[in-house]
């Protein structure tokens, strides 16, 4: 009896500080983002949006950053999608489950985890200096590629485990060589896993500052880029650039660019959990 | 052409006495030996069961006939299977093509998370035929031989994971005739079954037996009994007894496959 009731006083007493926890986390993002929206929301408007970087703030707009952000986004998505994905693919499906197999995959977490400055540096040195692509948003792409890659390695790996082997069975059996196998069956089962993976990545990418301080971002870019071979500044560099700046103005800037950013961020997540759920109810 | 190949081993194969044979094979997996020296002839169109307690070896052997083996890590073979005289174990054998002869119907139905229609139609699909009437043509009497056709025809475009179990295992069997092989392997393939759909499932193989060669893995004594001409009694990796089923049930030759048949062990 009295064990019964200790028991239950545990159960509520996990559950308050459960809920507590919770709450911490919740709390301090709400009062962070109020702040950020009470700061910034007013300063959000097209040409703000449009406008070239100024001295002035209020002539100040955030577009060559944001438009750097976009271009380093999209192509360092494009040079760790097919990498990750097919890397992740041999990983599974190919590779041998020997010694080697699990070196490999416990060095493949552990980048995933090395600290992006590190990445940096490997991108000044390669990239910018060796193949004298200058700070460009190639050498910037390239660097934040590489970061992203262990991370889509590991959530694609993951997204093609969690297809049943019941399924791979039925196509082998059915004459299906390992491609077809994989391109018919395992992708598809697996797209909604690979693209959460992938999306959280990238959110992640558009995030990154150190990296690309350490390879020559600027702050100030008087043109959005063209080319991939051209200067760039992306959105968290400028906002901490603002930041920085003494004049209230641009306080208020900085707060309304971290709207955009997070808006950016929001969006893809969004996207990625709409794509999990209808993948899930696809396969069931 | 490789098709003409293929119907011509086929044909040719009705003619000749045996089907399927084990030479002396020998299955380990690392040092484990799951299969000791079994040697075994199967006639053309037969149904053969395999019986025995679980982990005795039965399946393992059952998945040498299509080399399903061949991705189980630390697997490794001795002696020879041939099929209609060859070998196929040999290098030059594409794994492939003999999968297309050998077709293979699982112990949980296992249809693929797409349209009706395309699970019949995969393994046409994937041998690159593309002719929208012939493939019709083929999946609408793959899916009249299994007695499935009027169930699912207005629903063809429709999700295979919205059948029942039992319409499931019949789709898996259509997909399998869909690319006309000349051997069905099933593996226990009613145990996740409810009678109803077992029964089915039982008078479908009777009546499929006058094509094809069949070789069932079997829990279900009665099963065994009811469907199969030949029973194979398999215990620890060995055959102990083979036989045609009438007498292996009413009177065989061993003590040991009396008394597993009887219930008094395994």
């Amino acid at each position: 009896m009295n064990n019964i009731r200790k028991n239950r006083l545990k159960d509520q007493a996990f559950k308050v500080w459960g809920i507590a926890c919770t709450l911490l986390g919740l709390i301090l993002l709400l009062i962070f983002l109020g702040n950020i929206f009470m700061d910034g929301i007013q300063r959000i408007n097209w040409s703000f949006l449009m406008n070239l970087p100024s001295r002035s703030p209020e002539k100040a707009g955030i577009y060559t950053a944001l438009m750097g952000s976009l271009w380093v986004l999209s192509l360092s998505t494009i040079f760790a999608l097919p990498v990750g994905i097919a890397a992740a693919i041999y990983l599974e499906e190919y590779g041998k489950k020997n010694k080697l197999a699990s070196i490999l995959e416990v060095n493949i977490s552990n980048l995933a985890g090395v600290p992006s400055i590190i990445y940096g540096l490997l991108g000044l040195e390669v990239f910018v200096r060796i193949m004298e692509m200058g700070a460009s948003v190639m050498a910037g792409s390239l660097t934040l590629g590489l970061l992203i890659l262990p991370i889509v390695i590991v959530s694609t790996r993951e997204a093609i485990k969690a297809v049943p082997k019941s399924i791979r069975d039925a196509s082998f059996a059915m004459g299906a060589s390992k491609w077809q196998t994989v391109y018919l069956q395992v992708l598809p089962a697996s797209f909604g896993g690979i693209l959460t993976g992938v999306i959280l990545a990238v959110s992640r990418a558009v995030g990154e500052t150190a990296p690309l301080i350490v390879i020559g971002a600027l702050a100030y870019v008087p043109f959005a880029p063209l080319t991939p071979m051209d200067q760039f500044s992306v959105l968290p560099i400028q906002i901490f650039n603002w930041i920085t700046r003494p004049q209230p103005g641009f306080v208020e800037n900085a707060a309304a660019a971290i709207i955009i950013l997070l808006f950016i961020t929001f969006v893809m997540n969004g996207i990625a959990v709409y794509f999990r759920n209808k993948w899930q109810k696809k396969l069931k | 052409m490789g098709k003409e190949k293929n119907e011509s081993v086929i044909e040719s194969s009705l003619k000749r006495k045996y089907k399927l044979q084990a030479k002396d094979v020998n299955v380990f997996y690392d040092d484990f030996q799951a299969i000791k020296g079994i040697s075994m002839d199967i006639k053309a169109n037969s149904v053969t069961a395999f019986i025995g307690p679980s982990g005795c070896g039965k399946s393992t052997f059952l998945r040498l006939f299509n080399r399903m083996n061949d991705y189980v890590d630390g697997f490794r073979m001795e002696g020879k299977i041939f099929i209609d005289d060859q070998n196929i174990n040999k290098k030059k054998i594409n794994v492939e093509q003999l999968r297309k002869q050998v077709g293979m119907v699982f112990q949980k139905p296992n249809p693929f998370p797409k349209s009706i229609f395309e699970n019949v139609a995969y393994g046409l699909k994937i041998q690159g035929i593309k002719d929208k009437t012939f493939l019709q043509e083929r999946v609408e009497s793959s899916l009249k031989q299994v007695a499935l056709w009027d169930e699912v025809k207005d629903n063809l475009n429709k999700s295979a994971l919205t059948l029942s179990g039992g319409q499931q295992q019949r789709l898996c069997i259509a997909r399998t005739l869909a690319v006309e092989p000349s051997v069905i392997l099933m593996d226990e393939p009613t145990s996740a079954l409810d009678p109803l759909s077992t029964a089915k499932i039982e008078e479908l193989i009777h009546e499929l037996k006058n094509k094809y060669t069949i070789v069932i893995v079997t829990h279900n004594m009665q099963q065994a009994g009811r469907i199969s001409d030949y029973t194979a009694f398999f215990y620890i990796g060995e055959i102990i007894e083979f036989d045609k089923t009438n007498k292996i049930f009413t009177n065989p030759e061993k003590k040991q496959t009396e008394n597993y048949i009887t219930g008094r062990f395994g």
